[in-house]
């Protein structure tokens, strides 16, 4: 097992936020909106650089993407921020309609995604926002892993012409990409090659997925661990390489099973190479209050989680 | 700037494309198309400031966004008439593989189009954005808007009328098309709405009204206020006081007609009372 060290952890709401600064100074074009969670989305930094580039639209989610849309009108790249739960729940039609049928070059920024989100609850963890987005046609959708690479994604969609759906996190988690890792729209990111089972996994979930890699070594399990940031298009073939090697695959998300990565992976092993898969994820429920690290315990959304569900996929090899 | 003769002329030939297409498929809305036949003609022939040829950034001319897009039979047939498109493609509105939608969409690059509207309450806040970003690019000219008055129903609309009262897009003129019915019946008896203008006013809006909305010289000069008074810190509503159905007289002044197409007998009817001008597609 390749060796994963930190040194640092932070949020990715401020990869983020460092990106979009940094696209503040590099691209005129970039402009950012947000539904008063300026503090949250930690666009502080745009807005101090670039006060005219930036759009306070107050808490009025459904306007906002609509200004958005507009705003693409006259050569504009507007970024959005604002929780996931108000940025696609809220708003799906104005993004079906305004955005994504329109063919509109929005970016869709989403902070606070999932059960780590914490104490707020349900009302504020969506757990389907990845379901929603994906089934939008011409959506990208991207759900990076720690502070490098959602910087390096917010910077990388600037320059994909397309509505693009990017999702991230509250809460602080070990820094362990590369700084200098160039993001590729739709590529996966080989974590550690192993023969025994694919661990596919997404957003927070790529780092238990690799304390998970670390336990199986010890049982004598050599899994392969494949980022994939890009649930949407899904690198389809960096997963059947890899179950071809494999035989089976664990799949990892901070999302409801239903319509999630795991779901597009399964299509995909379906329509190829059927292929005995477990899906570590919530199971079609809504999340409570609680310390994220708790939500994650309870819901099975960590590493022994991720061990568990390797013994049980590979015992149907 | 044409004539008052080849304007009336072509909000006639206009009324015959909207009853031939929507008859043609058996379907689409001819009843608000036909109440807002005289406002778009004039906005498009009389008022916009327009660039030769279409393109989606619109930088150098003035903007317009149909909300309330189920009106696109007329949208269509002023866009056509205006050179955006083949008068003939009239023909295929509607019909599988067209650019011409039922709803006006961008997805198939119809030109004169750049926002996919139907789902209603959507238009504005686009507008406001076109609308900002006219502003970064130091971009004088203005966005027009069109929208149902049963259609101010959906709250988004609020927000955006809240957006830009509040933040001072004051180059935006947003009419409303206040023929007082929809689906349902009146709009008074399906939700009474009370004073427009009191709520736009109360938004931070400048309201203008023309009383005569199906009146071409009444619309223009509503409009031209309208330009008069942009530029001055605040968007400027239009109330345009039109009839639903408006030049067909079985259609007039009734919300029956909403989202019903005419039958044989019924077309030649409308037909008759709008005899050829420009051509029939």
């Amino acid at each position: 097992m390749k060796k994963y060290t930190y040194t640092e952890k932070k949020d990715t709401r401020s990869g983020f936020g460092a990106g979009l600064a940094e696209l503040g100074r590099t691209n005129d074009k970039v402009v950012a909106l947000c539904a008063d969670l300026t503090p949250s989305l930690k666009m502080g930094e745009f807005i101090k650089e670039n006060p005219e580039r930036f759009f306070q639209i107050g808490i009025a989610e459904a306007n906002m993407m609509g200004i958005a849309a507009g705003l693409t009108i006259g050569g504009y790249i507007p970024f959005t921020g604002t929780f996931a739960n108000f940025s696609t729940g809220r708003v799906y039609d104005q993004i079906r309609q305004s955005i994504a049928y329109s063919d509109k070059n929005v970016k869709i920024c989403a902070s606070h995604a999932g059960l780590t989100l914490g104490e707020d609850g349900a009302t504020h963890q969506i757990l389907e926002d990845i379901g929603l987005m994906k089934m939008l046609p011409g959506m990208t959708v991207i759900n990076p892993c720690d502070y490098n690479q959602t910087k390096a994604a917010t910077i990388a969609i600037a320059e994909h012409e397309g509505p693009v759906y990017l999702r991230f996190g509250r809460p602080s988690i070990p820094i362990f990409t590369p700084e200098d890792q160039k993001f590729e729209i739709g590529k996966a990111v080989m974590i550690n090659e192993g023969k025994d089972v694919t661990i596919v996994a997404t957003g927070h979930l790529v780092w238990e997925a690799i304390q998970a890699g670390e336990e199986l070594e010890k049982l004598g399990i050599d899994a392969e661990i494949i980022n994939i940031h890009t649930i949407k298009p899904l690198d389809e073939e960096a997963i059947l390489k890899s179950v071809a090697k494999t035989g089976c695959v664990v799949t990892c998300e901070e999302h409801n099973y239903l319509g999630g990565l795991g779901e597009s992976v399964a299509r995909t092993l379906a329509a190829n190479t059927p292929t005995p898969q477990e899906f570590v994820a919530t199971m079609d429920t809504f999340g409570e209050s609680g310390t994220p690290a708790q939500l994650m315990d309870k819901y099975g959304l960590n590493s022994k989680a991720i061990v568990e569900k390797v013994q049980k996929v590979m015992a149907r090899k | 700037m044409s004539s008052k003769q080849e304007l009336s002329d072509l909000v006639v030939q206009v009324r015959r494309d909207i009853v031939r297409m929507v008859h043609d498929v058996n379907s689409g809305h001819p009843g608000g198309s036909l109440g807002c036949t005289e406002f778009l003609v004039a906005l498009y022939n009389e008022v916009m400031e327009l660039k030769d040829g279409f393109d989606m950034d619109g930088i150098g001319e003035d903007l317009f966004f149909l909300s309330n897009g189920h009106i696109s039979p007329v949208f269509y047939s002023v866009l056509a008439r205006k050179g955006y498109f083949p008068v003939k493609e009239l023909a295929t509105f509607r019909k599988i593989d067209s650019r011409l939608q039922g709803h006006p969409t961008t997805h198939e690059g119809l030109p004169g189009i750049r926002i996919a509207s139907g789902s209603l309450g959507q238009g504005m806040s686009v507008a406001i954005g076109a609308a900002e970003a006219k502003k970064l690019n130091k971009d004088s000219h203005l966005v027009f808007t069109l929208h149902g008055d049963g259609e101010l129903q959906e709250g988004q609309n609020w927000e955006a009328i809240m957006y830009a009262g509040a933040k001072g897009v004051d180059n935006l003129i947003s009419t409303v098309d206040y023929n007082g019915q929809q689906i349902d019946g009146s709009t008074d008896e399906v939700m009474n709405m009370g004073s427009l203008r009191d709520k736009f006013e109360a938004f931070g809006w400048e309201v203008l009204e023309v009383e005569e909305g199906n009146n071409l010289e009444a619309i223009i000069s509503g409009l031209q206020l309208a330009k008069t008074n942009s530029g001055k810190g605040k968007p400027v509503c239009l109330l345009l006081h039109t009839s639903m159905g408006h030049g067909v007289d079985f259609m007039a002044g009734t919300h029956e007609w909403h989202g019903k197409a005419p039958n044989d007998e019924q077309l030649a009817s409308a037909l008759e009372q709008n005899p050829e001008t420009l051509g029939d597609y």
